[in-house]
């Protein structure tokens, strides 16, 4: 086999990818293939280790990226991805943990979870797509649909605010914000790479097509349509306030990087809480012991019937 | 890695306190959990031990979070425990299930309280036996211990971690406001004495290693996050490969080996307390803190010439039920003495129904059972036609 042939049949993500689980579950013009290739992309560009790096999904279409990523790969329950990460991440903090779910898991049923991490500056990385839709189960209304715009559960268009994602985030003490489409596919892989390397957390909102259901019920085209459209709407502008760039049917849809500070993480404040302290008590065992000397009688150990006195 | 602690001795100790000091000699480094009386204690001295131990702790947001971040930790290959009280379980019952379908090793303590709802947040109650059971959606085989006093609080935290470790599941520690807040003399053995045993790793290199394939005990060896396996591991109906599938077939696998891991594993996950059983007429059956009641009530039956004995569950999940079924082919009746209006007396009366009567001595909690209660019961079943 020539060289030339091997570079046809291996595409460049074959190796983050579980290819045995190809066909995957996704509808035809969904922005979902393409923001996942641009988080292989951007792992790579950030030469982190694979072997040390975890994904996290909750339930959803998105949540489905944790399934077809050749890394270890969680798929948790519905919202519940992050504190599953956070543990992940405290029980071995030499891992990558990256979140991969959407926008109703992460900021409906999972929205207190998102903003505790956030809270704390959790050393973890959370990519967010948004549809502006439930789409795994066909289309209800999300925090993240536009006044206006129609869902299943929204059959005389949504009469409720939508949540502005990055707004959000920022308020609530992350590291690294930042929003892009689905569009803009080697700025959000730089993005993802950024994070990768970066400590704190880390959000990046994907603004993607779905092209079946959100596509559908408003603007009836397809998911391309939906990518032009995307693109003709884009405005970068990196030294926007998060806060007052919410996504609306017809606006502007401001992408950059708005938020890129160093604050202290959570395991940075914890060891620099307990610094003085390990001094202070690595003894504390051994004196406790000390002061408890009428040691132990035997061991305990449960071998069928004890006596209870 | 794992620094192994060094506390022993004879301490007049909380039940809280032992609870959590058994968790750090098991090697426990996770605890993640949310306040809630009277299980707050524990969270207290594992945010105070941990560090020290180059553990984490974290208090989440709330419960639903503390059990999906101890499944998270124990991925990352840390023991990790939770504690709460009935209102956190009902919040960790979604994640219970994630526990139990993903196989994750962890430990979930109950200090249970008054209940339905808020109920008596102060005082005790047992009416979460059912819920530890049965509390998330779906077949699954699971384990509840249930200690009776601040040693065994600290010694079954031991066993807790070791069933976890060895069987791959959530198990839960199901004990009272009052064994959580009373204090007894606990003696803490050193480390090395312990039993402890961890989870079982794959051997296999990454290229073969499939995370749901089990060995002939049921259980899949384990491999943690970043050890180069790139696994994945999913709440879906999994094959072996642990890749969702949506069929019949594999549905019958998954489900039915959660369920058989437990009760083909029964006889080694049981442990009873027996007091003069073989040849008894009545045997009274209780568990954690209603059996501390028993005993005096047992005395005064036995004064009144009832030939009276005593079955303590340590273990209520998986339910004893060869034990009750062969007792009850010898005996005329039992009497279930529970902090209850009637719930593992379901499981006797199922196991003694053609042999034996089943008599209850319920209580709603918030307080404890009248000992003329439990001998007038006795007396009734002993004296019955
Ligand atoms: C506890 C729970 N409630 C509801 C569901 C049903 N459910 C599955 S996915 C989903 C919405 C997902 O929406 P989003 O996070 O935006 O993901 P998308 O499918 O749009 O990528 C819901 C409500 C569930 N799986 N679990
Ligand atoms: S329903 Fe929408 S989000 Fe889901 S796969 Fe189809 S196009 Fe993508
Ligand atoms: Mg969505």
């Amino acid at each position: 086999m020539s060289n030339k042939k091997q570079h046809i049949l291996e595409h460049p993500m074959d190796d983050l990818l579980r290819m045995d689980r190809i066909p995957h579950i996704w509808c035809p013009g969904c922005g979902l293939g393409s923001d996942v290739a641009a988080f292989a992309d951007g792992l790579k560009r950030a030469e982190v280790d694979f072997d040390k790096v975890a994904v996290v999904s909750g339930i959803g279409c998105t949540g489905r990226v944790a399934g077809y990523i050749k890394l270890d790969s969680y798929h948790t329950t519905h919202g519940r991805a992050i504190p599953f990460a956070t543990g992940l991440k405290l029980a071995n903090r030499d891992l990558t943990v990256v979140v991969f779910s959407g926008d109703g898991d992460l900021f409906a049923i999972g929205g207190n979870h998102l903003i505790h991490a956030a809270r704390r500056n959790l050393d973890i990385n959370v990519i967010c797509v948004n549809n502006f839709i439930y789409g795994m189960t066909g289309g209800q209304n999300a925090p993240t649909t536009p006044l206006g715009a129609y869902s299943s559960t929204a059959p005389f268009g949504n009469y409720e605010a939508p949540f502005n994602l990055v707004g959000i985030t920022a308020a609530a003490g992350a590291n690294y914000v930042a929003r892009w489409t689905t569009v803009q596919a080697r700025r959000l892989s730089q993005s993802i790479a950024t994070a990768a390397k970066k400590k704190g957390f880390c959000f990046i909102e994907v603004v993607s097509p779905c092209a079946t259901v959100f596509a559908r019920k408003n603007k009836g085209g397809t998911g391309l349509d939906l990518m032009k459209e995307f693109r003709n709407r884009t405005v970068i502008d990196h030294k926007a306030d998060p806060t007052q760039i919410p996504l609306t049917m017809d606006d502007e849809i401001v992408c950059g990087e708005f938020v890129n500070r160093e604050d202290p993480t959570f395991w940075e404040n914890v060891q620099n809480g307990i610094k003085d302290q390990v001094e202070k008590n690595a003894d504390w065992e051994k004196i406790q012991s000390e002061k408890n000397k009428r040691l132990y009688k035997k061991t305990l150990k449960y071998e069928g019937s004890r006596d209870i006195g | 890695m794992i620094k192994k602690s060094k506390l022993r001795g004879e301490f007049f100790m909380q039940g809280d306190i032992a609870c959590a000091e058994g968790a750090i000699a098991a090697g426990c480094r996770f605890f993640g959990g949310y306040p809630i009386t009277p299980a707050s204690e524990i969270a207290e001295r594992m945010a105070y031990r941990l560090p020290l131990v180059d553990g984490a702790f974290i208090q989440y947001e709330d419960e639903i979070a503390s059990m999906a971040g101890i499944i998270g930790a124990s991925w990352a290959g840390a023991k990790p425990m939770t504690a709460t009280s009935g209102p956190g379980i009902s919040l960790m019952n979604e994640n219970i299930g994630l526990g139990m379908m993903m196989e994750t090793p962890c430990v979930v303590i109950n200090v249970q309280r008054g209940s339905p709802s808020t109920g008596l947040p102060t005082s005790w109650g047992q009416a979460d036996m059912m819920q530890a059971r049965w509390g998330s959606h779906g077949d699954y085989g699971s384990i509840s211990l249930s200690p009776n006093s601040p040693q065994e609080f600290f010694d079954l935290t031991i066993v807790a971690f070791n069933y976890a470790e060895k069987y791959r599941l959530p198990v839960f520690v199901v004990t009272d406001a009052v064994v959580g807040h009373m204090t007894e003399k606990v003696v803490i053995p050193p480390v090395e004495e312990l039993d402890i045993i961890d989870r079982k790793y794959t051997n296999k290199k990454p290229a073969d290693y499939r995370p749901y394939d089990p060995d002939d005990d049921l259980i899949p060896p384990f491999a943690k996050a970043g050890d180069g396996y790139r696994y994945h591991s999913t709440g879906l109906t999994h094959d072996e490969r642990g890749y969702p599938v949506m069929s019949e077939e594999c549905q019958r696998r998954c489900a039915k080996r959660l369920v058989d891991k437990i009760k083909k594993n029964a006889d080694d996950i049981i442990i009873t307390e027996e007091h003069d059983i073989e040849d008894a007429d009545v045997v009274v059956v209780s568990y954690g803190i209603s059996s501390r009641t028993v005993i005096p009530a047992m005395e005064k039956a036995k004064e009144k010439g009832v030939k009276v004995g005593f079955l303590r569950l340590v273990t209520v999940w998986p339910f004893p039920e060869k034990q009750i079924r062969e007792l009850s082919k010898q005996i005329k009746g039992f009497v279930v003495v529970e902090l209850n209006l009637g719930q593992v007396v379901l499981e006797v009366e199922r196991c003694a129904a053609k042999h034996a009567e089943t008599k209850l001595v319920g209580h709603p909690g918030g307080g404890m059972h009248k000992m003329d209660d439990i001998v007038n019961a006795i007396l009734e079943v002993a004296n019955e036609q």
